[in-house]
């Protein structure tokens, strides 16, 4: 873990079980190592975030094995599948039910874009209705895009003022009140 | 305080008795099930009205897959649609690739050569265990036996190996052509199918041992969800749930489609109607599919696997950019597409959830006029209230799981 | 029993009503007036053994008269052959009956091609929306409905459709954080005067400043 530069290790021998960092560095150590996915499995991308978490992919090793239905105990949205406006207002629900700190995955070509489904009942791209951290693409995209996703919301996540936010209100949306990172885009 | 009635009845006995039939006598409740629930069925939406636990009436909302797939056919070449069709039943895509080429070439009036039939049997086959795979692995962890689900996607992830060897994808294959196939079976396919299918019946068979007889396996799901006979006809279901109602009726048997007349194989039927025998009809089923895909390699003809009309089917890359008439027909095909005469069919195959039937209207040129895919699902998940009513909420659970159905084909 | 054979009964039974058998590629496609087609179901459910409806979808021929047609895809288990029936409607009245009383799986495939088309079903027992949501002002699959869509309100929620009230927050939301109140006199119910108690239930969602 990179927060290992952030610590520094007493050797002395009355406290060598000590580890002493900054509060942001273990905060954000533990909400990048227990991301609980939300899966928003919506279509054919919900299979492959399946076999993400099945063994041969195993999401386990991130952390994120548990992949909480309830949005009031998860952390991470992975949006996976096309949204159509029918199921939008859904979705925006289950996201506002979700409590901060949170984050999105825009799982696959119709979350991020609408995909190749341009029509009249799908909404092009769920970024219209919530703010997304990390965009794959594919179609659907292997699972080890979404792992790689993963580890690059964890690698964004790790850098978070997070004691900061926590003493700002924590009401106020993310896009509104944090401070402003882009969007990243991972192949898959 | 003893209220007014109380008071006004005399005897003990009849009192106590109204007093218990006033603790039954409760109110309904309408409670929300979906659309985004712990199940992996997809997004469907279920409105039950419950007597305490037990379900009393329900109302399905589905539509929230609905991506317009028939629309945009209108606006696609016959070509271009392929891939809409992966993502039908998107447990199975290669299976529909073949029921959709199947019809276009019915359009067409075209036959396809053997080695074609025979490779796309092999498709339909591996989809349909995959399929079933998915179906048993999703509902024995709706009933809390997650172990299966994760042996089950073990062996989906060899499948998913050889979908890739096969067409470059782990599963949306979009393998099929009208007139033909993406390309011919790589040479590494045939043995990593047969090594695939010297494996494949010890997992049918471990998770066969791990619920057809366990206790609490068969408590949640015999004499769940009954469908009789009649009812499963009327209501137009097809596939495993038709043949565990005890209807004897194969589309592979019955019409049979792309060379399946050539192949050895039984169609499992059941008897009661129940969630167990939606099971044990699709476990048989993936045990006949080895067999099937084993005639399959073994007798897989040589030869040609794209009909010989160069106005159905793209020529040689190296003709077309040295010779002027397949550059016309290679650009024709693309940009216009597979001139089809004016008429309409409709097609139907035995896909792993029911009767995958597409119904195209064409007026001539390469767009069809209309395009109605008949998706199993929609029509298997009418049947959820016939089974579900007088049930109780958690075997809900277990007739979801033993429908078996994809959102993705029941909304399209 | 084929279809053909199937097809020359129905013509015998209905007479008039019935258009000329039409074969293509192998399948009987039949034009049925509008006003015959339950009948016609009905005689061919009940007496050349179509026990199955396949399929039953909508057309929209546009620029042509009529313009709607329905097509119900027969099919017999026991004599293992299907037929097509069609109806053809005009624009201005698209109505024909149900056959949901005939066949059940009827009920859902005409309500897709009510949401669709805009074709009513007479007798349907629930024809409401399937795939759009309620309330939805257009029909799709009509030609001259665009691919990429028209505007249209969104779903309405429970909360606008009048079935679910919000629960009254009661001066709440009342969370937990650094540099909170503590929870006894953040949640200062039980310390409320009546009025303010009034105050509070009569104006739901008001939350209090912290």
């Amino acid at each position: 873990m990179s927060s290992v530069v952030n610590t520094a290790v007493d050797l002395r021998a009355e406290s060598r079980d000590v580890v002493v960092t900054r509060l942001d560095s273990a905060v954000d150590w533990a909400r990048k190592n227990s991301c609980w996915p939300m899966p928003m499995g919506l279509a054919c991308c919900a299979i492959e975030l399946m076999a993400t978490g099945a063994s041969r992919f195993d999401i386990s090793r991130f952390g994120a094995e548990v992949m909480r239905f309830s949005p009031r105990q998860s952390d991470l949205m992975v949006v996976a599948g096309t949204c159509v406006y029918k199921m939008a207002g859904v979705v925006k629900r289950l996201w506002e039910q979700m409590p901060n700190p949170k984050w999105c995955i825009a799982m696959g070509a119709c979350a991020s874009t609408g995909g190749m489904f341009r029509s009249y009942a799908v909404v092009q791209g769920i970024d219209r209705i919530l703010p997304v951290d990390v965009y794959i693409s594919g179609c659907p995209p292997r699972p080890e895009a979404l792992l790689e996703a993963l580890m690059a919301l964890q690698r964004q996540i790790e850098h978070e003022k997070s004691i900061e936010n926590l003493r700002q209100d924590q009401h106020q949306p993310r896009l509104g009140g944090a401070p402003v990172r882009g969007p990243i885009v991972v192949q898959g | 305080m003893a209220t007014q009635r109380e008071m006004e009845i005399i005897d003990s006995a009849y009192r106590a008795q109204l007093a218990l039939e006033e603790e039954l006598s409760g109110d309904k409740m309408l409670v929300n099930m979906g659309p985004s629930h712990p199940s992996t069925h997809g997004v469907l939406r279920v409105i039950l009205e419950l007597d305490g636990e037990v379900i009393t009436d329900l109302t399905t909302d589905i539509g929230y897959l609905h991506r317009g797939d028939e629309k945009i056919a209108e606006n696609m070449t016959y070509t271009q649609f392929i891939p809409y069709t992966d993502r039908l039943d998107y447990l199975s895509p290669l299976a529909n690739n073949v029921a959709y080429a199947y019809a276009v070439e019915k359009l067409l009036g075209v036959t396809v050569p053997p080695r074609c039939q025979y490779i796309r049997v092999i498709c339909s086959e591996l989809a349909r265990i995959s399929s079933h795979l998915l179906g048993v692995g999703a509902m024995s962890i709706d009933l809390g036996a997650m172990s299966v689900f994760l042996y089950t996607f073990t062996e989906r992830e060899k499948i998913y190996n050889l979908c890739e060897c096969l067409s470059g994808a782990r599963f949306t294959t979009s393998y099929t052509r009208v007139g033909g196939l993406a390309h011919d079976m790589p040479a590494e396919f045939a043995p990593m199918l047969r090594q695939f299918l010297d494996e494949i019946p010890a997992a049918i068979d471990e998770t066969d041992k791990l619920l057809s007889r366990n206790k609490i396996f068969l408590a949640r799901t015999k004499d769940i969800g009954v469908l009789s006979r009649a009812d499963a006809i009327d209501l137009g279901t097809t596939g495993p749930i038709l043949r565990a109602s005890g209807v004897d009726w194969d589309i592979r048997k019955a019409h049979p489609y792309s060379g399946y007349e050539h192949f050895d194989f039984e169609v499992p039927v059941g008897t009661v109607g129940d969630c167990y025998d939606r099971y044990l009809v699709r476990m048989e089923e993936m045990r006949q599919s080895v067999s099937i895909l084993r005639q399959a390699i073994e007798k897989l003809p040589e030869g040609p696997v794209n009909v010989d009309d160069p106005k159905i089917v793209l020529p040689e890359k190296k003709a077309v950019l040295t010779r002027m008439e397949e550059l016309i027909h290679q650009f024709i095909q693309v940009t216009a597409g597979i001139n089809a005469p004016p008429g309409e069919v409709y097609f139907s195959a035995e896909n792993p959830k029911g009767e995958l039937g597409f119904y195209i209207v064409s007026k001539g040129g390469g767009t069809p006029h209309r395009l109605k895919i008949r998706g199993p699902s929609f029509v298997n998940l009418q049947a959820l209230r016939k089974m579900s009513v007088g049930h109780m909420v958690a075997d809900l659970i277990s007739i979801l799981g033993s429908i078996d159905f994809v959102m993705g084909e029941c909304d399209r | 029993m084929t279809p053909q054979a199937a097809a020359q009964q129905l013509v015998e039974h209905l007479g008039e009503g019935v258009g000329e058998p039409a074969e293509f590629r192998g399948e009987v496609t039949m034009v049925v007036g509008r006003d015959k087609i339950a009948a016609a179901c009905r005689f061919l459910k009940e007496h050349c053994g179509f026990d199955m409806l396949t399929d039953l979808s909508g057309i929209d021929n546009y620029g042509e008269e009529p313009r709607f047609a329905v097509a119900y895809h027969l099919y017999s288990l026991t004599h293992r052959c299907s037929l097509r029936l069609k109806v053809l409607l005009d624009e201005d009245d698209a109505l024909v009956d149900s056959v949901a009383g005939v066949w059940s799986t009827a009920d859902w495939h005409e309500r897709e091609a009510y949401d669709m088309f805009g074709i009513r079903f007479a007798g349907h027992p629930n024809l409401k929306r399937i795939l759009m949501w309620e309330g939805y002002p257009h029909h799709p699959l009509r030609k001259d409905f665009p691919l990429a869509g028209l505007p249209a309100d969104l779903p309405a929620t429970a909360e606008e459709a009048g079935r679910v009230e919000t629960a009254n927050m009661l001066g709440g939301p009342y969370f937990s954080g650094p540099g909170q109140r503590g929870t006894v006199s953040r949640e200062p119910r039980q310390y409320d005067t009546a009025a303010e108690q009034a105050d509070k239930l009569s104006s739901p969602n008001k939350a209090e400043p912290v």
